[in-house]
C-alpha cells in the first residue's frame, strides 16, 4: 500500500478512533487486496511504511463483499461497480480479505 | 444491515479494480461518511 496512504490512515485512526472506522478497498486481485487488508489490520507486512509494526486492527472489507455491497443502493452499485465485478475474481478476493479480517481485525 | 451507518469510511480504491470515487459513491448511498478516498496505481 502507498506510503502516503498508510500515513493518512494512521492519522485518521488517531483522530477518529479505530472503532469508528471501516476501510473499504477496491483491489483488482486477491493477493494485493489481502496485503492491503493486512496492512490496515495487522501492520505493513513489507515493513516499508508508517504502519510497519503497528496493528491498527481496523475493520476492513473489499467493495464486492456482501457485507458492503448489500448495504449500498443497488442501482448505484451497478453503475459504479457492476462492470468490474464481472471481471474480478470475486470469490478469491472475498476468501482472502475475509481471512485477514477474521484473523487481525479487532472491530 | 446498517452496519455502515454512522461509520467513518476510508476508501482505498485501485485503478485496475474499483477506483476510490466509485467506492465513495456506493458508500454514500449506504449512509456512511467518507473521510478519505484515494485510488492506488500499481503501474
Amino acid at each position: 500500500m502507498d506510503l502516503e496512504i498508510q500515513q493518512r490512515i494512521k492519522d485518521l485512526t488517531e483522530k477518529h478512533g479505530a472503532e469508528n472506522i471501516v476501510v473499504v478497498i477496491g483491489g483488482a486481485e486477491a493477493e494485493a487486496s489481502g496485503l492491503s487488508a493486512e496492512t490496515v489490520a495487522a501492520g505493513d507486512p513489507t515493513y516499508a511504511g508508517p504502519l510497519a509494526g503497528i496493528a491498527l486492527g481496523l475493520a476492513v472489507y473489499h467493495m464486492v463483499e456482501p457485507e458492503i455491497k448489500d448495504e449500498c443502493d443497488a442501482t448505484v452499485y451497478d453503475e459504479q461497480c457492476g462492470m468490474m465485478e464481472m471481471v474480478l475474481d470475486v470469490d478469491a478476493i472475498i476468501d482472502e480479505v475475509s481471512k485477514v479480517r477474521k484473523e487481525f481485525s479487532k472491530f | 444491515m446498517y452496519m455502515l451507518q454512522g461509520k467513518k469510511i476510508i476508501a482505498v480504491g485501485d485503478r485496475d479494480g474499483i477506483p476510490g470515487p466509485a467506492i465513495e459513491e456506493c458508500l454514500k448511498s449506504a449512509g456512511a461518511e467518507i473521510i478519505f478516498a484515494s485510488t492506488e496505481c500499481f503501474v
